[in-house]
């Protein structure tokens, strides 16, 4: 375990960012969604927004309600509450099981994906899917989950050059982490496989699926499958979510 | 029948723009509302509303209206040529149209968003607590020709019409910016270059972010290869991999990868945002004391707009050739008018 040292920022007139790193890794994320919890459990007062992300969280406050200077001391004390060497993320309370076609037209880059993981598509698969993935993070666009971690094997930079457009419900690669893209957006990372799940629907009641700490599980389903799935549109895309005690 | 506002003509970026969704970054949705919210503030100002209400965000070029009950309209923002039934309006200013006269609206003079306000708001409904449009984020749709709106009552359709003098925020400017979380991965060397640069807002820009241009070396940040993505909020000065900044906007994404320099001031947005391409931007770090004296709640900034409200005085006599004269200057200034 790595000896962290959260350090308190601002960001903004508004903002104080407590970071637990710079580089993403498991035990940064894991004190994130600790301290996002207790931050939540303390209805820190003037705090209007607790916002996680993969080693860091943000606090937004109310400048006409409280100071800067009397959140931070709140977050420090906050802070001194744990050890945050131990720390390990939280029981998952709800698994998502989501379909997802690998390789061919559904995960162009899943044969470079492989190579550059020093195993086979085969085995490339196998161990995406073996992986009990957990929401790090929920950004970049609504509702869009940040997945990890996958094994060491899998820390393959991003790419040089963009790939002009992966599609809505693609599943990309890079850093060990996958991103389930809620829509259609140019990246740098490797699509590896391909889902029917929309994770955020403005209209419908509960708008976004995901929460950051739940675990989610990509099932290997046929390219047809997923199809049939996409073309049925539903917000699932054959999803199915197990509440865990 | 409710009334509503009928859009016979527009251009390209349109939208229902509001103050947005705040709070909900952490469902991965910047706020989004006006790239320019001091121009809502203005609205609510001039129509003597307690609050701000949606109103219509136009990018570079207006269109044609028409509405079914009498109401007053502010327009506020990147002045635009206006006309009622084709006499010029002023800008900054809250006039009364009525069922059957064509408001029409044309190409921003100075400045990217124009605003058009009527005194009920737009009542399209609220999605995620917001009528705003947040197009990155796939909620609304732009506004197009043939659209009819709803819109509230006017509470007070025969108040006298009203104009608000603004300070000129559409020709670029100094924008002061705190440092942020990764402004020490940039070297005093590089922040300091950076603030004696002359940029120009680039052609590249919308409401997610504007690209900034300039000559000479790029603005990279030391040693950010495997660094993790992190928190974004707008206002945030983003670096490319290549040292090419990027202000970011109301519908800005919430985490990004690329580190940034500092954060731009919320009340200086509005300059970034209705910067032309072309426009001079400079950029000035600042302490967190100054910063706080200079930040208001919206609740003190429309107070403070609310006591420089006066009446339009109505001259038809003068009023054309002094309208013709304040667009030829290139910003229209409701104080010019009552000088007239």
């Amino acid at each position: 375990m790595r000896n962290l040292s959260p350090e308190i920022l601002p960001l903004g007139h508004d903002g104080l960012l407590v970071r637990f790193a710079t580089t993403a890794f498991p035990q940064a994320t894991a004190a994130v969604q600790n301290l996002t919890r207790r931050a939540e459990a303390a209805d820190l007062p003037g705090v209007c927004e607790v916002v996680p992300a993969l080693a860091s969280v943000l606090f937004r406050f109310d400048p006409g309600v409280v100071a800067r200077a009397t959140v931070a001391a709140a977050l420090r004390t906050l802070i001194g509450q744990e050890d945050w060497s131990a720390v390990a993320l939280p029981q998952a309370a709800r698994r998502w099981l989501v379909p997802a076609a690998f390789g061919h037209e559904h995960g162009p880059a899943l044969a470079e994906a492989a190579a550059l993981a020093g195993v086979s598509e085969a085995e490339a698969v196998r161990q995406i899917t073996g992986t009990a993935l957990r929401v790090l993070a929920i950004g970049f666009a609504p509702g869009q989950p940040y997945l990890g971690f996958l094994p060491e094997n899998w820390d393959l930079p991003r790419q040089r050059v963009l790939t002009p457009q992966a599609p809505a419900g693609a599943i990309l690669l890079a850093v060990r982490q996958l991103v389930l893209f809620v829509h259609a957006s140019p990246t740098g990372w490797r699509q590896v496989a391909q889902t029917a799940f929309r994770p955020f629907q403005p209209a419908a009641a509960q708008p976004v699926l995901l929460r950051s700490g739940d675990e989610l599980r990509l099932v290997a389903t046929p390219g047809h499958e997923v199809a049939a799935l996409m073309r049925d549109g539903a917000m699932l895309g054959g999803a199915r979510c197990e509440v865990l005690a | 029948m409710n009334a509503r506002l009928d859009v016979l003509k527009t251009g390209p970026g349109v939208s229902v723009q509001d103050l947005g969704r705040p709070g909900m970054a952490a469902a991965g949705l910047s706020r989004g509302g006006a790239a320019d919210r001091l121009a809502l503030l203005e609205a609510a100002a001039l129509l003597g509303l307690p609050e701000p209400v949606a109103g219509l965000e136009m990018a570079a070029l207006g269109g044609d209206f028409t509405v079914t009950a009498t109401t007053r309209v502010a327009l506020s923002g990147a002045p635009m040529r206006a006309h009622l039934d084709g006499a010029p309006l002023l800008w900054g200013a809250a006039h009364r149209v009525q069922p059957g006269q064509i408001l029409s609206l044309g190409a921003a003079v100075a400045g990217s968003y124009g605003y058009l306000t009527p005194a009920g708001g737009i009542r399209t409904p609220e999605i995620l607590g917001s009528r705003a449009a947040h197009l990155a984020a796939g909620i609304g749709a732009p506004v197009r020709a043939g659209d009819s709106l709803p819109i509230g009552a006017d509470p007070a359709a025969q108040a006298t019409p009203t104009a608000l003098s603004v300070p000129d925020r559409f020709g670029g400017g100094t924008l002061r910016f705190l440092a942020g979380p990764q402004t020490a991965l940039f070297g005093r060397g590089t922040l300091a270059r950076f603030q004696v640069t002359a940029f120009r807002r680039g052609p590249v820009g919308n409401r997610q972010g504007v690209r900034l241009d300039h000559d000479g070396a790029g603005f990279a940040a030391g040693g950010s290869a495997d660094l993790v993505s992190d928190l974004i909020v707008a206002g945030d000065i983003q670096m490319t991999g290549a040292g090419v900044p990027y202000v970011l906007l109301a519908e800005c994404q919430t985490i990004g990868g690329y580190p940034r320099i500092g954060t731009v001031l919320p009340c200086e947005l509005p300059i970034v945002a209705q910067a032309q391409p072309g426009a001079v931007l400079r950029f000035r770090l600042i302490g967190l004391d100054e910063a706080d004296r200079l930040t208001l709640p919206d609740a003190a900034t429309l107070q403070a707009l609310r006591a420089r409200v006066r009446p339009l005085r109505r001259d038809p006599a003068g009023i054309g050739d002094l309208l013709g004269y304040q667009l030829i200057s290139g910003v229209t200034r409701g104080d010019d008018l009552e000088g007239g």
